[in-house]
């Protein structure tokens, strides 16, 4: 099911605001995966995945993705990102903003109909997007970067704030997309949903506690439950810097 | 850079006004009822009215377009569409350009609206073609916008954007030649106002209203608008960065 390493970071460090915000991280993730990227909030993931995009300043270090520097002009079409606050226009409807980001992507109009499927919003796609729920909205902005059919889908907090239903659902077009070859990273603060990822990445205050599977993470720590194993990493570990 | 983005962006630019017919109302109301107020207010003077009417049907639209576009630019940052537009396949100029021409649709209809008035209705009189004007209208309106792109980044709310127009505008309307003659300022602010580029933009319309034709004199002033237009853009395009802290 895995292939070759679709992101490759060699000690990657960030700084924010003179904070440094991620301290030497390096890992790889491998193509056709979904990998999880878990830890609290505040711990650096979306800054990680700002700079797997290609869209963080960084301050060191070697971000690699589909075997290019992340962020050169020939990823932004290969990489779809979508952050964790819908970044849709909402005073257009749900068909005026993909039809718009279709175009950007040059992608054929008929796969907005496919999208707005997957995403479940069919019978949503001439509302306006400002009188959406937010879990509707943060689907938008879903659906936009599944349109140019990316290599790599970038999703952070994709399940935040969804009904369970509609997180399954959601998990199983990941696996789904997974099967047809994309990579996928996903962010999370709930432990739980680690179960639905084939590799994770557990991080803590900007470091990088673990990269395994859930299986070895089990072996390693003796510990069942993932949400325990992640405490057993952190008291293995001592305090955050 | 591709027709295909930018026209995509102006086309999703002009459909995002027109979920808005309030905005639309007022950018095509408001310069024709501000005229009409110059006029009963210039009611014993006639003339005065004359003076200042036709190079103000061509300045309205620099003024609306500069908060239009700043306070839209600013949306787009604050909102993550900017963010994201920028991890795609876009050129910074597709999403330029695409404002440039939804701007200049409404700047057309903002001064063919305005100018049916004044002309029209009101009595206005130009020594000029009033196609003339309203040319120089929409030319001015690209200058507003690419002066309220540029200044938009450096706006971090809408309060902050709106304060802008006292800031950056009204010191230019005030001594670019239309209230006070441009020789009869101190010094020190003739030369301001020669580096400001409304001062041009309203020469050239003076010259239409006044002489009746641009002139060479015109024809400069009309290459300093549109350099102007251009510089700003350049400088636009700066502050659109792909790579944030």
């Amino acid at each position: 099911m895995t292939g070759p390493a679709a992101i490759v970071v060699d000690g990657l460090r960030v700084k924010r605001g003179g904070r440094a915000v991620l301290h030497d991280l390096s890992f790889a993730v491998a193509s056709g995966s979904v990998t999880g990227l878990l830890g609290p909030s505040g711990c650096g993931k979306t800054t990680l995945m700002r700079a797997i995009v290609g869209v963080q300043i960084v301050e060191s270090g070697r971000v690699e993705v589909l075997g290019a520097p992340a962020g050169s002009p020939p990823l932004r079409a290969r990489v779809g990102y979508v952050t964790q606050a819908p970044s849709v226009y909402g005073d257009l409807s749900v068909r005026e903003n993909l039809r718009y980001f279709a175009r950007v992507l040059g992608a054929p109009q008929e796969r907005i109909a496919r999208v707005l499927d997957t995403v479940a919003l069919g019978g949503q796609a001439d509302r306006v997007v400002s009188s959406l729920s937010g879990g509707q909205m943060a689907r938008v902005s879903l659906a936009t970067a599944l349109l140019g059919e990316p290599e790599l889908l970038v999703l952070d907090e994709p399940t935040v704030g969804l009904d369970p239903v509609l997180r399954r659902d959601l998990w199983a077009t990941f696996r789904e997309l997974a099967g047809a070859g994309t990579t996928l990273l996903v962010s999370s603060h709930v432990m739980e949903e680690a179960e639905h990822c084939d590799e994770l990445l557990l991080m803590r205050a900007g470091e990088l506690l673990a990269a395994e599977s859930p299986g070895e993470l089990r072996a390693r720590t003796g510990c069942e439950r993932l949400d325990e194993a992640f405490l057993a990493l952190i008291e293995q570990r001592g305090p955050a810097r | 850079m591709s027709a295909r983005v930018t026209w995509a962006t102006a086309l999703r630019v002009l459909t995002q006004l027109r979920r808005d017919p309030r905005t639309i109302a007022l950018l095509l109301a408001v310069p024709p009822f501000l005229l009409a107020l110059l006029k009963g207010a210039f009611y014993s003077d006639p003339r005065a009215f004359q003076h200042v009417g036709g190079p103000l049907v061509g300045l309205f639209p620099f003024s609306t377009m500069f908060v239009v576009t700043s306070i839209t630019m600013l949306r787009e940052r604050t909102t993550g569409t900017l963010e994201r537009l920028m991890s795609l396949p876009l050129a910074k100029l597709d999403l330029l350009f695409g404002y440039g021409i939804a701007f200049a649709v409404v700047a057309v209809a903002q001064a063919c609206v305005t100018g049916a008035v004044a002309f029209g209705l009101l009595g206005l009189e130009v020594a000029g073609s009033t196609a003339a004007v309203v040319a120089l209208a929409v030319g001015n309106a690209l200058l507003g916008m690419s002066l309220g792109l540029f200044v938009s980044a450096f706006a971090r709310t809408e309060f902050q954007a709106v304060q802008f127009m006292p800031a950056i505008v009204f010191p230019q309307l005030l001594l670019c030649g239309l209230f006070v003659a441009r020789d009869q300022m101190i010094g020190i602010l003739q030369i301001v106002s020669d580096t400001m580029p409304l001062t041009y933009a309203y020469e050239a319309l003076d010259s239409v209203a006044t002489e009746g034709s641009l002139g060479s004199r015109g024809a400069l002033d009309v290459t300093v608008i549109a350099g102007a237009t251009l510089l700003l853009l350049a400088l636009g395009a700066l502050t659109l960065r792909r790579r944030t802290a």
